[in-house]
C-alpha cells in the first residue's frame, strides 16, 4: 500500500499532464492548471526541506567533529546570521519585525542583510567562480598536448575560437582582403560555433531529450521506482 | 633548470594575476567586432515600440555577475532609452537582489524613471518551468505582489498585463537551470512570446542550437565579449568593455601556455627517444 498509492497517483497524474499536451480542453486543461498550482506549492516546500536537511547534515558534524567540521559551523552560523538580518530588519524596501533598522543602516550604509549580501556573498561567490579561470590556465597547459590527429584537431579548433572570442584576434587579421574574409578569426569563430558546435549539440539535445522521455515513460508506468525511496 | 610541477603551477597562477590586474589598472581601450548574435538582440530590443512592457529574468546568482550583470544593465538601459517598461522576475532566489541592483545603479542615470511604473521587481518564484507555463496562464496568479509586497492589480505597469501573451519579449539571463532553455519552452513554444537570452561564455554553445528557423532564440549574449559588444552598440563604456581588456590578456596568456606546454612535452617526447 505504501508504494502502491505512490505509484498509482504517479499514473494517473503522468496520464493527465501527457493528455493535456494534446487535448488542451477541459476538463484536462482545467486539472493541468491545477496541478501546475500545486507543484508551484510543492516546490516552496522543497526550500524548507533543503534548509531542514542542511541544519541536520551540518549539526551531524560539528556535533561529532568529523572531518573539517569547521566548515560546518562556519556554513551554520552563517546561516544563522542571514535568517536573523532578514526576518528582523528586512531587505532592500522590505521590512522586517523591527522595521527598517535605520539606526544601523545610518552606520553601515545599508541594511544589514544587503551589507552582508552586496560585501559577503557577492565577492565570495564571485571569487569561487573566478578561481576557475586559474585552474582553466594550468589545465590548458598540462592537457592541450599535440598526440594524435584528434587532439590536433581540438587544439587548432580551441585556438581559433580562443582568439576569435577576445578582442585582440581581429586584429591579427584585420588586414586580410575582403575575398578572404571567411579566414578573418571571427568569421571563423562564428562558423565553428553556428555549423560543427551546433550539429554535435543538436544530436546531444536530441539524445537527451530521448533518454528523458524514455525515463519519464518508466516513471509513469511505474518500472522506475528509485524516487519511492531505497526500500525496495 | 628543472622546475617540479608544483613550482610550474605557482608560475601559471602568479602571471594570470598579474596578466588579469594590469589591464584593470591600465586600461588598453581595444574594442570588439559585434558579432551577429549580439546585433539579433540589439535588433529585438531596438525594433520593439514605444511603451511596451517587456521582461528580463534574473536566473543566475552572484558568483556570475562579471559577466551577466553587465547584460543587465545594457538591455535595461537600452529598453528604457526606447521608452519600453521593464518587469523582473527570478527563477533563482538570488537573482531578486541582482535585479534590484542593475535598477539602483541605473536609476542614478536615469532618476525620472519610476518604479511600478517604468519598471517593477517581481521577485523569485520556485518551479521552473512550471513557473513560467503558469506564468503563461496568468500572471496574478504566479506573482500576486511585487518585491515590495504591492499587489499586482495597483502597480500601474501591470495594468495590462494579464498574461506571458502581454509582453512582448522575454530575455533569460541565465547561469544554468532553470533559465534559457526553460524560457524557450515554456514562453516561446506555448505561447508564442520572443525569447531571447544571455549566458555565461562557456554555456553559450549549448544554445546556438536554438537560434535556427523556428526564431527559438531572437539573440544570445555569450559572455563578457557579448556584453562588451552591446556596450558598443549603445554607445556607453561600461564594466564589461573595461574587463573585456583582462579577459583578452588572459586568453592571450592561456594560448602561450598551451605552446610552452607542447614544447616541453616534445622535448620529453624527444630525450624519451634518445633515452632509448
Amino acid at each position: 500500500m505504501k508504494r502502491t498509492i505512490p505509484l498509482l497517483i504517479t499514473f494517473i497524474v503522468g496520464l493527465i499532464v501527457i493528455s493535456s499536451e494534446f487535448i488542451p480542453h477541459r476538463p484536462f486543461s482545467m486539472i493541468n492548471s491545477t496541478l501546475e498550482n500545486w507543484y508551484l506549492s510543492i516546490s516552496g516546500f522543497a526550500i524548507v526541506l533543503g534548509l531542514l536537511s542542511l541544519v541536520q547534515v551540518n549539526s551531524s558534524k560539528v556535533y561529532h567533529k568529523a572531518e573539517n567540521w569547521q566548515y560546518s559551523l562556519a556554513s551554520l552560523v552563517s546561516l544563522v546570521v542571514i535568517v536573523i538580518f532578514g526576518v528582523l530588519w528586512g531587505m532592500e524596501d522590505q521590512r522586517g519585525i523591527l522595521g527598517n533598522g535605520e539606526a544601523i543602516s545610518a552606520f553601515i550604509g545599508k541594511k544589514p542583510f544587503d551589507y552582508l549580501f552586496d560585501n559577503g556573498i557577492t565577492p565570495l561567490s564571485s571569487t569561487m567562480f573566478s578561481l576557475l579561470a586559474f585552474f582553466i590556465a594550468s589545465a590548458a597547459y598540462r592537457a592541450f598536448i599535440i598526440r594524435s590527429f584528434e587532439s590536433n584537431l581540438l587544439m587548432i579548433t580551441a585556438v581559433i575560437v580562443i582568439l576569435g572570442r577576445t578582442s585582440f584576434g581581429p586584429m591579427l587579421t584585420s588586414w586580410l582582403p575582403k575575398s578572404l574574409s571567411f579566414l578573418h578569426l571571427p568569421n571563423l569563430t562564428d562558423f565553428i560555433l553556428t555549423y560543427p558546435s551546433s550539429a554535435a549539440q543538436r544530436a546531444i539535445l536530441m539524445s537527451a531529450s530521448l533518454g528523458i522521455i524514455g525515463s519519464s515513460l518508466r516513471i509513469i508506468i511505474g518500472l522506475e521506482r528509485s524516487y519511492l525511496g531505497s526500500d525496495e | 633548470m628543472k622546475i617540479d610541477s608544483q613550482t610550474e603551477r605557482r608560475i601559471i597562477f602568479i602571471v594570470l594575476f598579474i596578466a588579469v590586474m594590469l589591464p584593470l589598472i591600465f586600461p588598453i581601450g581595444w574594442t570588439s567586432e559585434v558579432s551577429p548574435h549580439v546585433q539579433m538582440t540589439y535588433d529585438m530590443v531596438d525594433n520593439t515600440p514605444e511603451g511596451s512592457v517587456v521582461l528580463l529574468s534574473f536566473d543566475y546568482d552572484p558568483s556570475t555577475a562579471t559577466e551577466l550583470q553587465p547584460m543587465a544593465i545594457s538591455l535595461i538601459e537600452h529598453a528604457w532609452k526606447n521608452n519600453q517598461r521593464v518587469i523582473a522576475t527570478a527563477l533563482w532566489p538570488m537573482g531578486v537582489k541582482m535585479a534590484d541592483a542593475a535598477f539602483q545603479e541605473l536609476l542614478l542615470k536615469y532618476p525620472s524613471k519610476e518604479s511600478g511604473v517604468d519598471f517593477v521587481n517581481l521577485g523569485y518564484k520556485t518551479g521552473g518551468m512550471v513557473t513560467i507555463q503558469a506564468m503563461g496562464r496568468d500572471m496574478k496568479s504566479v506573482f500576486p505582489t511585487d518585491t515590495k509586497t504591492i499587489p499586482y492589480e495597483d502597480i500601474p505597469l501591470l495594468k495590462t498585463v494579464r498574461s506571458l501573451k502581454d509582453i512582448q519579449f522575454v530575455i533569460s539571463l541565465s547561469a544554468g537551470d532553470p533559465g534559457i532553455k526553460q524560457w524557450i519552452m515554456g514562453a516561446h513554444d506555448m505561447f508564442g512570446v520572443k525569447v531571447a537570452g544571455g549566458t555565461t561564455a562557456v554555456s553559450a554553445p549549448g544554445f546556438l542550437p536554438y537560434i535556427n528557423s523556428q526564431n527559438q532564440l531572437y539573440g544570445l549574449l555569450g559572455g563578457l565579449k557579448a556584453a562588451s559588444e552591446y556596450e558598443q552598440l549603445l554607445g556607453i563604456v561600461g564594466p564589461a568593455t573595461v574587463k573585456m581588456d583582462s579577459q583578452s590578456v588572459a586568453h592571450v596568456l592561456i594560448l602561450v601556455f598551451i605552446a610552452i606546454g607542447n614544447v616541453k612535452a616534445y622535448k620529453k617526447r624527444n630525450s624519451k627517444k634518445e633515452g632509448k
